[in-house]
C-alpha cells in the first residue's frame, strides 16, 4: 500500500495563548481549562524540586516575546509517564510542561518542576523541549541538560554527539536562591551561541 | 528496542528560514541540525485522554455563547489524525484555535479592526476515537490582515496541534479551505513544498454536511509513522 506522506508543519503564529494556555494568559474565564503549564510537578510528587527559566532570544539579541517552550520529562527514578516506559511512573506526575513568554517580566519561561533521573544507563538527567513561536515555520528540538551533572554529561551518548565547543548551549546553569533551585536556560535562535538543535 | 518513529520528512515541511516570511530570518536557527537516534526520551510523550476535556471543548460554536449563538457560517470540521501507513491514531489530542467570522482572534495582540463577536472565544479541542477520527462543530474563520507585506491577507485558516504516539510525533499546522484565492499570495501558505501544500486543504463534503445546519468538510492530518525496519513479530 502506497504511503501516506506527511502534512506540513505550519507557524504556531502569534495568537496561540488563548488556545494553547488560556489560564496562563487569562483568557475566558476558564471555559477552557489548559492542558499543563509551568506547574509541572504538584506538592504531592517525589523529588527535588527545582525551577527551570530562561528567555529565548533571536538573531539580533532580542527577547522573543511569543514563543512556547514545552517540556517532557522523567519522573524522580528516571520513568516515563508512557505505555512505552515498561517500569511506570508516578501516577501523580505526568512530566509534561508548557511556557509561552508572553507574561513575565522580561519575557522568561518559568517551569517549577523536579529533577528528572536517569531515564537510561548512558543517560544523564535531562529534559526534552520543543520550541514554537511566530516566525518559526516548524518547531524545534532540543535539550536541557544540567551543569551540576559534570560527571554525567561526560557520559551521555546525546551529548557527545554534539560538538564539544556547543555542548554549553544545552547545559542549564544552577543558582541556589532563599526559594531553591533554579536552573538558567537561555535559547538563542542564532549567533555565536546559537542553541543545539536536534534531528530525531 | 528496534521500533522507531520516522523521521521528519524534508520534502513535507517548509524551511526554518523563508525570507518571503519575513519574521523567520532572525528567528530559524542557521546552523544544521544534529541527527541523534531516538531514545526511551523521544519514543514516549504525553497522553491526554478524555479526562482533559470539558463537555463543550469540541464544540466551539456554544463553548463561548454568551446570550446567542455566534455570528457567520456554522461548519463540522471532521478527518483522521493518520501515520504514514495510514493507520488511525487513537486517542490523541487535537487542539485548535481560529479567528472568528470577521477574521478577528480574541487575543489581545490582534488590533485589526474587526468586530469581536461575545458569544465565540475560538479555541477547542477534542481527543481522538479508536479510529482516529476527530470532529469539531464551529464558525467558518474570517480571512484577515497581518503585517508582513503591504495589503497582506492570510486566507481563512484554523490552528492544529497535534501529538500522536509519541514527543517526536508532535505537529503543529494550520488547515485551509478549498478554493482561497489568497493561496497564491500567503508566504505561510507558500512556505510548504510545492507538492506538499495541498494536504493542508480541507475537503468540502456533501456526507458531512448536515442539512438546514452546517456545512462539513474533512481534513486528515498524517503524522510520522514507524521506519521501515521496523521488526514485527
Ligand atoms: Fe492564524
Amino acid at each position: 500500500m502506497a504511503k501516506l506522506q506527511q502534512t506540513p508543519s505550519q507557524t504556531v503564529g502569534p495568537y496561540f495563548a488563548y488556545g494553547l494556555l488560556p489560564q496562563q494568559y487569562n483568557y475566558g474565564d476558564g471555559l477552557l481549562k489548559e492542558i499543563a503549564s509551568g506547574q509541572v510537578a504538584g506538592a504531592d510528587v517525589p523529588g527535588n524540586r527545582i525551577r527551570i527559566e530562561g528567555q529565548v532570544f533571536d538573531g539580533a539579541g532580542k527577547v522573543i516575546t511569543d514563543a512556547m517552550i514545552e517540556i517532557w520529562q522523567a519522573d524522580h527514578l528516571g520513568r516515563y509517564a508512557h505505555p512505552r516506559d515498561p517500569r511506570g511512573s508516578n501516577a501523580n506526575f505526568k512530566g509534561f510542561g508548557r511556557f509561552g513568554t508572553g507574561t513575565e517580566a522580561d519575557n522568561k519561561f518559568v517551569f517549577d518542576t523536579i529533577k528528572p533521573g536517569v531515564v537510561e544507563p548512558g543517560a544523564a538527567p535531562h529534559i526534552n523541549v520543543i520550541l514554537l513561536m511566530r516566525g518559526m515555520l516548524l518547531h524545534t528540538f532540543t535539550r536541557i541538560y544540567f551543569a551540576d551533572e559534570t560527571e554525567a554529561n561526560a557520559k551521555d551518548t546525546i551529548l557527545a554527539q554534539v560538538p564539544a565547543e556547543r555542548r554549553d548551549t544545552l547545559i542549564a546553569t544552577r543558582t541556589d536562591t532563599a526559594s531553591g533551585m533554579v536552573y538558567r536556560f537561555d535559547i538563542h535562535m542564532q549567533g555565536p551561541r546559537e542553541t543545539v538543535f536536534f534531528d530525531v | 528496542m528496534t521500533d522507531s518513529f520516522a523521521p521528519r520528512d524534508w520534502s513535507s515541511h517548509p524551511r526554518y528560514i523563508e525570507p518571503i516570511y519575513r519574521s523567520t530570518p532572525l528567528r530559524g536557527p542557521t546552523k544544521p541540525l544534529i541527527p541523534i537516534r531516538q531514545s526511551l526520551s523521544e519514543l514516549t510523550g504525553p497522553v491526554y485522554g478524555q479526562d482533559c476535556l470539558g463537555p463543550l471543548d469540541a464544540d466551539l460554536t456554544r463553548n463561548g455563547m454568551k446570550s446567542a449563538e455566534p455570528l457567520g457560517e456554522r461548519i463540522i470540521v471532521t478527518g483522521r489524525i493518520l501515520d504514514e501507513d495510514s493507520r488511525g491514531i487513537a486517542n490523541t489530542l487535537v487542539e485548535v484555535w481560529q479567528a472568528n467570522s470577521s477574521g478577528r482572534y480574541i487575543h489581545v495582540v490582534d488590533q485589526h479592526p474587526a468586530p469581536l463577536d461575545p458569544n465565540f472565544f475560538g479555541g477547542g479541542r477534542c481527543v481522538t476515537d479508536a479510529h482516529g477520527r476527530y470532529r469539531f462543530m464551529t464558525i467558518k474563520p474570517g480571512a484577515y490582515p497581518w503585517g508582513n507585506h503591504p495589503n497582506a491577507w492570510r486566507p481563512q485558516h484554523i490552528h492544529f496541534s497535534l501529538f500522536g504516539p509519541s514527543f517526536v510525533t508532535r505537529l503543529v499546522t494550520q488547515m485551509y479551505f478549498p478554493g482561497d484565492p489568497l493561496f497564491a499570495l500567503d508566504p505561510i501558505y507558500q512556505s510548504a513544498p510545492a507538492a506538499a501544500r495541498e494536504r493542508m486543504v480541507a475537503k468540502f463534503s456533501i456526507d458531512v454536511t448536515e442539512p438546514d445546519f452546517a456545512l462539513g468538510y474533512v481534513f486528515d492530518i498524517v503524522l510520522r509513522g514507524h521506519n521501515a525496519t521496523r521488526m514485527g513479530h
